[in-house]
């Protein structure tokens, strides 16, 4: 090279890139390059813990403070993956414990995560941060005992929904006075059991504390003590939002929410007494996000409180919401970004509330900002969900539940495809997708001619033949993540696009088509992907090659095959031993 | 829609298309496997054959017992396996599992705000003793509480499961659906074997005949106790965890 910046200047450089995408181009440019931005990373994603092994990310990046991992398939959260799949962050832990010195934060998301673990970090790294723990298992307060106890400058404790086994409630204890650095805790999927005073010091102890998420074991009549500790909070999550009702417990709660003068977001609410909401409504002004979607409020409770929150940026909330209540939202809060709509109670066979793709409708065209949208119900239309495409071209994330599988048009008693084809053809920076109620192979001709950007689809009881996957894996040009669940698809399309899952992080395919001798062919041509074959019945060889397999998980590697694997989960590759 | 060998192949050349059939063929010769190349439904109907490490059967509770427990005065029982896939084509959501797909931490917390909502239509006004009550029964995300998923494992097989014991009133469903997870063929639906629509009738029953099996479940205490013997809402509230349990070890359970 005849000029080349001095490596230091580079370094600098580099350190403005905030994205590991603009960092992986950089590191691409050139040789000298790419050891320059290795050595300066300081901050690892990993998408699928099974594609890179601890070593190889050590070796290349020997600076990292920060590791994020994400370990089972998302539809683990349904229950789809049997328990003992995998995901065991202990290897890492152990291995970053004798390279990454200096590491700050952690943050897993679907990992089984020991308490031998948490007690390895919380020893390892002296200068030890954030632990962020989503959706992960394995642990107990023990753990967060050690964590509690030894890492010194914690800044933030994020348990997530984690399963979390509750043996002691003192674990809080833990916390030395002199630890006054926590700015964020969330503990909300903690058990029954906590000690009210050792989380009363704690919080006064830690004058940084901005986001607080409580467990439903904290009583009402204890947040007013806990705010006025906590007054400069930014987010906070209540507990069990009841009590016998009582004008005094009103008035220190509508006093101790007042005092609140930056909080931003709420949450919590479970068991929620109505007579109780009007002591946040001093705050609703300022709301940007509120989280109801465990309160089991109706109208008109719901509906006041929703609309003196007109800065309102993302609710999630329950289906008792109603047709009405979604109109009233998409009044007044126009600066809505995210809507979720959980249902009450999905398994009722009639509907227990009146909400229909009119509400979606009436938000979709409020609210010219929405961009992200996860709605369950009982019946769409397609001319909902053409007039929704052409009201939103700007839709981000759209995921729609119809609760009946393969349920049609309910007027028409069409498949819905012409409804998904609207959303696709017309929100052209669409990344993620979930179908749901009748759809033929034409819907996925649909996506596969017009989501180019699309990043994530996930697909349950749709199709009609193999020409839906093919569609898909042919004409989706940005898929990373592919997850299907009780479709007719099956070898000729996988195996006819076989080269295209190199190019995405991995597909999940569950009571589908695919027969075992296929998952072999495909495990033979291409060595750098893992074929997984997730069978509760015996060993797929067993039977015939023909035979489809009950569930398979294909990811790109450069880790090359597990051998944590449990006895029901074979790894297709010539050189795996199982 | 116009289907065609022609559309297969990642690019729309008949050269990658040949190179495929090429491909197919020279690995139809390796591995003598035949892999049908016309479109259309490529479903092959699952043909359970005869099983080789689980056994058919029913589980056993303490409801065979009701003198106590003994072994030798029941007979074993071979259930066929007659609920193949045959297309459950109109699957209704509540018998299909992991589906709608929402996460487990949210259908705990949503079975427990039933039982809430049921307490505050009984009572009209709120905070009275009812509601302190279904406070305390409170469960939310994980913890072993009732209304929850618990884990079950069956002797002899690797794997676990998880029941949600909240969709539950009663042990004869708590039993069925086990004897579905464990004893029967893949349940979830390979969906487009047309034509039928009506549920194929269990023909086991939680009660008659037996297997080499019986349902326990450890409580609070930790002891290992017979499924059946405690009320419906006893039980909830104090088991832990399920075991199915070959008949020979069971002896001697606690009643």
């Amino acid at each position: 090279m005849a000029h080349s910046f001095p490596e230091q200047v580079l370094k600098h450089l580099f350190s403005f890139l905030a994205s590991d995408k603009e960092r992986n181009s950089v590191s691409l440019v050139c040789k000298s390059w790419y050891e320059i931005e290795r050595r300066c990373r300081k901050s690892v994603f990993i998408g699928n813990c099974y594609s890179v092994s601890p070593e190889i990310m050590i070796k290349r990046f020997p600076e990292v403070r920060s590791v994020t991992l994400k370990g089972k398939p998302h539809f683990a959260d349904f229950n789809l993956v049997p328990e003992g799949w995998g995901a065991y962050v202990e290897p890492w832990i152990i291995a970053m414990s004798r390279s990454y010195p200096l590491l700050e934060e952690i943050r897993l998301k679907r990992m089984v995560v020991s308490d031998e673990s948490l007690e390895l970090i919380s020893t390892s790294f002296d200068n030890f941060k954030v632990l962020v723990l989503l959706s992960c298992e394995g642990f107990t307060t023990d753990g967060l005992a050690a964590i509690a106890a030894n890492c010194r400058n914690l800044r933030e404790l994020d348990l997530g929904e984690s399963e979390v086994e509750d043996l002691s409630s003192d674990w809080l204890s833990h916390f030395p006075d002199s630890c006054t650095s926590l700015v964020s805790l969330n503990i909300s999927c903690l058990g029954p059991e906590i000690s009210f005073s050792d989380l009363e010091r704690l919080i006064a102890h830690s004058p940084n504390l901005k986001t607080l998420r409580l467990s439903q074991a904290v009583p009402l009549e204890k947040l007013p003590d806990l705010l006025c500790h906590a007054s400069q909070l930014v987010e906070f999550g209540t507990g069990a939002y009841s009590s016998e009702v009582r004008s005094d417990i009103f008035s220190n709660l509508e006093e101790a929410f007042s005092g609140c003068k930056r909080l931003e977001g709420l949450s919590g609410f479970w068991d929620v007494e109505a007579a109780y909401l009007p002591a946040i409504y001093p705050v609703c002004s300022r709301l940007t996000s509120l989280n109801l979607s465990y309160a089991t409020i109706q109208s008109p409770d719901l509906d006041k409180l929703i609309s003196q929150c007109h800065n309102l940026q993302r609710l999630w909330v329950l289906d008792y919401i109603e047709d009405t209540g979604l109109q009233a939202l998409a009044a007044s809060c126009k600066n809505l970004e995210e809507l979720r709509v959980f249902p009450s109670d999905p398994f009722l066979p009639e509907p227990n509330v009146i909400l229909t793709e009119q509400g979606l409708v009436a938000v979709s065209e409020g609210c010219p900002k929405l961009q992200t949208v996860l709605y369950f119900c009982r019946q769409m239309t397609n001319a909902a969900l053409v007039t929704i495409a052409r009201n939103r071209p700007n839709m981000i994330r759209f995921r729609l539940c119809v609760i009946e599988p393969r349920a049609p048009d309910y007027l028409t008693l069409e498949p819905l495809d012409a409804g998904f084809g609207a959303i696709v053809e017309q929100c052209k920076e669409l990344r993620r997708l979930s179908l749901s109620g009748l759809l033929t192979d034409r819907v996925f001709e649909y996506i596969g001619t017009h989501a180019k950007k699309l990043e994530m689809l996930s697909i349950a009881f749709a199709g009609d033949s193999d020409m839906g996957l093919h569609h898909v894996l042919s004409g989706c040009e940005s898929l990373r993540k592919l997850e299907i669940r009780d479709c007719p698809f099956g070898d000729e399309a996988l195996l006819a696009n076989a080269a295209k899952l190199e190019t995405m992080r991995s597909l999940w395919m569950s009571s589908c088509s695919v027969s075992f001798g296929a998952c072999k062919l495909l495990a033979q041509k291409l060595p750098k992907l893992n074929v997984e074959v997730i069978d509760e019945m015996g060993p797929p060889d067993m039977r015939p090659e023909s035979s489809p397999v009950d569930k398979l998980y294909i990811y790109r590697t450069v880790a090359g095959p597990r051998f944590d694997m449990p006895g029901f989960v074979w790894t297709l590759n010539e050189d795996a031993k199982h | 829609m116009e289907t065609t060998l022609g559309l297969l192949g990642g690019d729309d050349t008949s050269s990658s298309v040949s190179k495929m059939e090429h491909d197919y063929s020279s690995y139809t010769d390796e591995t003598g496997l035949e892999l049908g190349l016309g479109l259309g439904p490529s479903l092959t109907k699952v043909k359970k054959s005869s099983r080789t490490w689980c056994e058919y059967g029913r589980i056993l509770t303490a409801k065979d017992f009701p003198n106590g427990f003994i072994t030798g005065t029941v007979n074993n029982m071979c259930v066929d396996s007659s609920t193949e896939n045959t297309g459950n084509a109109s699957t209704s959501s509540s018998q299909v599992v992991g589906w709608p797909p929402i996460r487990t931490y949210r259908m705990n917390s949503f079975n427990q705000s039933k039982i809430t909502n049921a307490d505050q239509e009984e009572n009209g006004a709120s905070g009275n003793k009812e509601m302190e009550d279904s406070k305390k029964k409170f469960n939310h995300g994980n913890t072993k509480n009732e209304a929850d998923f618990v884990k079950v494992n069956m002797d002899g097989l690797p794997i676990g499961r998880k029941v949600d014991l909240g969709s539950h009133t009663c042990y004869e469903t708590l039993g069925k659906t086990l004897e579905e997870m464990f004893f029967k063929s893949n349940k979830t639906t390979n969906s487009t074997n047309c034509g039928e629509n009506e549920q194929v009738k269990k023909s086991c029953k939680l009660l008659d005949g037996s297997s080499g099996f019986v349902l326990t479940y450890e409580d609070k205490d930790g002891d290992w106790m017979l499924v059946g013997d405690v009320p419906w809402g006893m039980f909830l509230s104090t088991v832990k965890r399920l075991r199915i349990m070959r008949t020979a070890e069971a002896k001697g359970l606690g009643m």
